[in-house]
């Protein structure tokens, strides 16, 4: 399966499960599991961009979001599951009335987040690449790195509504 | 996106329209700039003004083009920034790097 969509809205204590386009929904939890393939990329992006349009961010913070997934998808595919278009980049919508947490798995070796080249530095300026995760860290409120029990990454990342999109 | 080319005195200008993102559409603008250097056109201006996105291989491709027009004696220069490329560009501190413009003919003299 090439992509996978899982909408879930829980109402006091029951589950139940719908499939298909989010719009109009107000779910807690949506799932999105892709093939390590980037044209997937502007589908991701623009799932992103319905859910929190919905939500009711405002449009420079829903442009800010969606950009940041879509960072944070090529860094899944890339780094994390090295282009390998067999591993899945599954990704978490976790949808409360004050923010979004996103959560971005990959199914690759992992890497040591504390290590990524300061993009900043004077050094890196020119370089052609090295900013993604410098992006999502700038527009989303909270990001970090966890290594997943069965193997790969997580990215997490929270917005929160009415917060500068700059840091 | 859609890349357009004219020529105003010895600059050549570039509008770009639509998304600068990881794809084709960095290939495009590599293939295009690396086109104009290989044919002597040196000095070039990037009109941003039509462009509604750009991710970081976007940022990236124009960093590439800047410094291949700079390593072979050339100018890159930016025109008509919106308001978030001019964001993405300032986080990045690329806005200390790139010499911007917001009216074409200033930025047309700014080349003699």
């Amino acid at each position: 399966m090439l992509l996978r969509m899982m909408a879930v809205t829980f109402n006091d204590g029951e589950g139940s499960v719908s499939q298909g386009p989010t719009r109009g929904l107000a779910p807690n939890i949506i799932e999105v599991s892709i093939d390590s393939k980037f044209e997937f990329l502007d589908l991701v992006q623009n799932i992103t961009h319905d859910i929190t349009e919905g939500m009711g961010f405002d449009e420079d913070s829903s442009y800010w979001i969606g950009l940041s997934v879509r960072e944070s998808v090529i860094n899944a595919i890339r780094h994390g599951n090295q282009l390998d278009e067999r591993k899945k980049v599954e990704l978490c919508f976790e949808v409360k009335p004050d923010r979004v947490t996103i959560y971005v798995n990959d199914q690759g070796e992992g890497f040591e987040a504390e290590a990524l080249p300061d993009a900043l530095d004077p050094a890196n300026l020119l370089k052609p690449s090295g900013r993604g995760i410098f992006c999502i860290k700038s527009f989303m409120d909270e990001v970090d790195f966890h290594r997943l029990p069965g193997g790969g990454m997580q990215l997490r990342m929270v917005k929160i509504k009415s917060k500068p999109t700059t840091q | 996106m859609n890349i357009k080319m004219r020529h105003v005195n010895s600059i050549t200008v570039l509008d770009l329209d639509g998304k600068i993102t990881l794809g084709e559409s960095t290939a495009a603008l590599r293939n295009a700039v690396r086109s104009l250097l290989k044919d002597g056109k040196k000095n070039i201006l990037l009109n941003l003004g039509d462009v509604s996105f750009i991710d970081s291989a976007g940022v990236g491709e124009l960093v590439s083009s800047y410094s291949s027009a700079s390593s072979q004696g050339g100018r890159l220069k930016l025109l008509q920034l919106t308001k978030k490329v001019r964001e993405v560009l300032s986080i990045t501190k690329l806005l200390t790097v790139f010499e911007t413009f917001d009216d074409e003919t200033k930025a047309i003299a700014s080349f003699k």
